[in-house]
């Protein structure tokens, strides 16, 4: 039987606020345990909870980059539970009226001639917070609580049943990661747990209308754990369904060491999680002024930016969409354009995706830290286009200027003498020279061996220190040598 | 030394700003009443002699400066222990909290003691303020100082006690049900419930958080006034709390009653009264007639319904108010479990009394899924209509008055054995909060074995002043309010 994959997914973003959603304490990763945890994180007695106004623009931001309804009205509610990382005994989150709902997401799934297009639409996004950690290692047989978690804000995006294989949820989930962090609201370090993806899983008879049981995988950290995660465990349903086993609803976790998904708890054990609105906060208001003041703010989205690169410039649509992989890469191709010229789009492309990422990657740096400024890249660019430099010594003028050896690549040419000779006469005497001074190797090609040519050539450029144009070069050779 | 103990607010003030009296003499005074009067009270839990006058002292200096003096400084104070008081035990009447020493100060407490106050301890009341009579407090029932075999009332019973003993000039209490009217008015004080919003909540141990609200409870409403003047006011620690310019709620104290319209709820009048309290309340109304008052009938239909919406309300949110005693963090844990859950079970199991959780497990069962549209929703339209009766019966009238309590103090034991009959006793009060509407309750006169009587005023929103003008030209007419019960000594 042919079997359909269906696949939702939720995912948890860490937003970029200052402090905490309901508390004034730091939400910065790393600090010593409970030491950013105050009197509301730890849920003293008679502590109250105050909404972080950061954490609503974040959603608003959101909600306004994915094409969302931003409701007039939403309204916080409390998710009831006991766990020991959860110090209020539940978490404030919203239920019946989120923040944000609708909207959606275009993905490319695939790259090159295969690559397909895709929209993944949207359910909703609700504001909440995170609860504590519990550390079970460290401690025999007792469990450790670190609170500097708790009250982190959060922004639950849930996707309706739209993917039909782990490759489209990938490229959801990629998608999704590279906006949030594009729009500024979460920085998308998913070591940390700033971006962490749950995926409901089911299966169906190509063909049928009724979903399959679904279970839910949760705590994806990694791309490559949630592409593995759902594979397996779509294998895993379709071989029980095969065995005539029903799919039991249930929360599984997936296990990278062994590559295989592990049920957490049916659906039996389920919580009543006894929603209601928390009577400690106001419902949430948001007018349109303030969705227009947000949206003000909002820097120009990748796609429209992918289809400007596309249309304006000329780019392809894998060269746009590599230069929109992350807004500080956009920016960066963005001021090497305006420094360069719009007539050396490509060639700036080129560089930037190329040698450029290259190096930065050799080095570990990310593109704002990177010590060739986009005017000086634009500057080497520009020589080569105007036939001051050839490629190969552009290189050469590109390590200069990541060394810091001179302010742009004017002055790296002239301090190192590596203007391009262009000069006919002074090549052609060159040539004269190079010919008379390797008598065997013009002997040699004139017998049949081509490679003796590439040693002429070699032999000319090695004498001017590469600065003669090669083109120039070859075509003197030949003509020399042939006449 | 009789004076003193019987002083009014503002007299004391007075005394204490021309340096005739110093705040160290004056809460000595009160300390020594405590040492010697509580054993057969029980109105405080925790007393801190060194404390107190550690501030006393501190009040002295203020006052000796004269810089940063206010009205209330140098002025001893109790705090129901249900506010949380930095550096002192806050138990919230609960074995679970009986060792919890807060590390902050509610705003309530911050703002009288930054008024200069001095705190003389925290005051006894019914476990996690549910209950009307504080016979559900971890640390023994509260006595009525007119009877002690008869209840205060609650759940700020020890706050009313101790006012009633002269054990303390001012307290605070708190209110979600009728919890500062219903004591106040078995033990023959004046309390104040303000508008919903008023007073900060933030360290106010939450019982039902939509309902609860904070207010003064003294001998008199001038007292109260001055008392409420330092207790309300904006605070941006609590969401709830509401944004309005500081008011003197002293203003109105002495504008003439002519032409004040009461209007007198058929509802309260009903059956549901007992006779001596119903002599009392309408000699009450009479006497407001003398001062030019008018008296109107109006109606609150659904106010039958205000006792059943709020045993789903306040349970519900109190379910989850109460989650985060759980032996985890601070408060009881049981010594001994075998796993997570047991540790969970034992510790609230024995860290809680019968009457929490009961609420506990009404709240839980009335927000289960399934069951949560045909209780909590109904119970939040309820609520609705019964704010449309108020609003309806306001054009009517300037303020509403009937009796506090539909009874006198009854014997301890009376009703606690049944929780219906206990849930009555504030059949008058609890519709006011529900509404987010102000709420007093004054002394007006003696019933069945001469014990005290309670008026209620109920104002509109933000009615405080007005309400308080209301009943300080009462007490300006009478002296209910200045009656002390004797053979304490």
């Amino acid at each position: 039987m042919n079997w359909e994959v269906v696949i939702g997914l939720e995912t948890h973003a860490q937003l970029q606020t200052k402090s905490k959603i309901f508390s004034g304490s730091s939400i910065a990763f790393g600090a010593a345990p409970n030491v950013q945890a105050n009197a509301v994180d730890i849920a003293l007695p008679g502590v109250l909870p105050v909404l972080n106004r950061e954490a609503v623009v974040c959603a608003i931001k959101f909600g306004l980059a994915v094409g969302a309804k931003i409701a007039p009205r939403s309204i916080f509610a409390r998710k009831n539970y006991f766990y020991p990382d959860l110090p209020k005994g539940y978490q404030i989150s919203q239920f019946e009226i989120p923040v944000v709902s609708g909207g959606g997401l275009a993905i490319t799934v695939g790259s090159g001639a295969t690559a397909t297009e895709k929209f993944v639409q949207l359910t909703r996004a609700h504001l909440e917070e995170d609860a504590g950690k519990s550390l079970h290692e460290d401690f025999h047989g007792r469990t450790g609580i670190d609170l500097n978690r708790a009250g982190t804000p959060l922004l639950e995006i849930v996707t309706e049943p739209d993917m039909r294989s782990s490759a489209e949820a990938v490229a959801y989930a990629r998608t999704l990661h590279a906006l949030v962090q594009w729009i500024g609201i979460c920085d998308g370090n998913m070591q940390e747990g700033s971006f962490r993806c749950d995926a409901n899983v089911s299966v169906r008879p190509m063909g049928q209308k009724e979903l399959g049981t679904r279970r839910e995988i949760k705590n994806l950290n990694s791309f490559r754990f949630m592409q593995q995660a759902i594979d397996f465990e779509v294998q895993w349903q379709i071989n029980e369904i095969e065995e005539g086993r029903a799919i039991q609803q249930a929360t599984v976790l997936f296990d990278p060491d062994t590559g295989e998904t592990r049920s957490m708890r049916s659906k039996e054990d389920a919580h009543d999680y006894r929603y209601f609105p928390d009577p400690d906060l106001l419902p949430l208001e948001i007018g349109d002024d303030w969705i227009a003041e947000v949206g003000g703010g909002l820097p120009e989205l990748p796609q429209a930016m992918q289809q400007r690169f596309a249309g304006e410039l000329g780019l392809s649509a894998y060269d746009a969409a590599t230069l929109t992989a992350s807004r500080e890469m956009a920016a960066y191709f963005e001021a090497a354009l305006a420094s360069a010229g719009r007539e050396n789009a490509k060639p700036v492309a080129n560089w930037v995706m190329g040698e450029l990422a290259a190096r930065l990657n050799k080095e570990g740096l990310g593109i704002v830290a990177s010590p060739l400024s986009a005017q000086q890249l634009a500057g080497v660019v520009r020589r080569i286009a105007d036939n001051t430099i050839s490629n190969k010594i552009a290189r050469d003028v590109f390590d200069a200027l990541w060394a810091g050896e001179g302010k742009d690549a004017d002055a790296v040419i002239e301090a190192k003498g590596w203007k391009q000779i262009t000069d006919t006469g002074a090549i052609e005497a060159l040539v004269d020279e190079v010919l008379a001074a390797n008598a065997k190797s013009v002997e040699e090609y004139r017998a049949g061996k081509e490679k003796a040519f590439n040693a002429l050539v070699g032999q000319a450029m090695k004498a001017t220190r590469g600065k003669a144009n090669p083109q120039q070069v070859t075509d003197l050779l030949k003509k020399k040598l042939g006449g | 030394m009789s004076d003193l103990i019987n002083s009014s607010l503002r007299d004391l003030s007075a005394a204490l700003a021309a340096r005739k009296l110093s705040a160290v003499e004056l809460a000595t005074l009160f300390l020594d009443r405590i040492e010697k009067l509580n054993p057969a009270l029980n109105a405080f839990i925790t007393t801190d002699r060194d404390k107190t006058l550690a501030q006393a002292r501190a009040a002295d200096a203020t006052l000796k400066s004269g810089d940063g003096a206010t009205a209330l400084t140098g002025i001893p104070a109790a705090h129901k222990d249900i506010f949380c008081t930095r550096g002192w035990r806050t138990t919230c009447g609960s074995k679970i909290l009986a060792n919890f020493i807060s590390p902050y100060d509610a705003n309530v407490v911050e703002k009288l003691d930054g008024a200069g106050m001095v705190t003389l301890g925290k005051l006894n009341m019914d476990e996690f303020a549910m209950g009307s009579s504080n016979e559900t407090s971890y640390f023994g029932p509260v006595k009525n100082p007119w009877d002690v075999s008869c209840v205060p009332g609650g759940s700020s019973g020890g706050s009313a006690a101790a006012i009633s003993a002269r054990l303390a000039p001012a307290a605070t209490g708190t209110d979600t049900g009728g919890s500062i009217r219903q004591p106040a008015a078995l033990c023959g004080l004046t309390g104040l419930k303000p508008t919903y919003g008023v007073v900060s909540r933030y360290g106010m141990i939450a019982f039902a958080s939509s309902l609860d609200q904070g207010g003064p409870m003294a001998k008199s409403a001038e007292d109260c006034a001055l008392l409420l003047n330092a207790m309300a006011g904006f605070d941006a620690r609590d969401s709830t709390s509401l944004e309005r310019p500081q008011e003197d709620y002293r203003r109105d104290l002495e504008k003439p009653l002519a032409g004040l319209k009461i209007g007198l709820p058929r509802e309260f009048f009903g059956a549901g009264m007992d006779a001596d309290v119903r002599v009392a309340v309408d000699a009450a109304l009479a006497e407001y007639r003398k001062l030019g008052a008018v008296t109107v009938d109006v109606s609150l239909p659904n106010s039958g319904l205000s006792v059943p919406a709020y045993y789903v309300i306040a349970p519900a949110e109190a379910s989850s108010n109460l989650s985060r005693f759980d032996g985890v963090r601070y408060g009881y844990r049981a010594p001994e479990y075998a796993d997570l859950a047991e540790m969970y079970s034992r510790s609230r199991a024995q860290g809680f009394g019968d009457e929490v959780k009961r609420r506990i497990l009404i709240g839980t069962y009335v927000l289960s899924h399934g069951y949560y549209d045909a209780y909590y929703l109904q119970a939040q339209k309820i609520r609705r209509l019964i704010a449309g009766d108020f609003v309806a019966a306001f054009k009517e009238c300037d303020v509403i008055m009937g009796p506090t309590s539909p009874s006198v103090a009854f014997a301890f034991g009376a009703k606690s054995a049944d929780p219906v009959q206990m849930y009555l006793a504030d059949i008058y009060t609890i519709s006011t909060n529900l509404a987010g509407l102000p709420g007093m309750s004054l002394p007006c006169g003696f019933g069945n074995n001469n014990m005290p009587v309670g008026l209620q005023i109920i104002g509109n929103w933000f009615g405080e002043a007005k309400m308080l003008n209301v009943a300080h030209r009462y007490q300006k007419a009478t002296d209910w309010h200045t009656r002390m019960p004797g053979g304490l000594e």
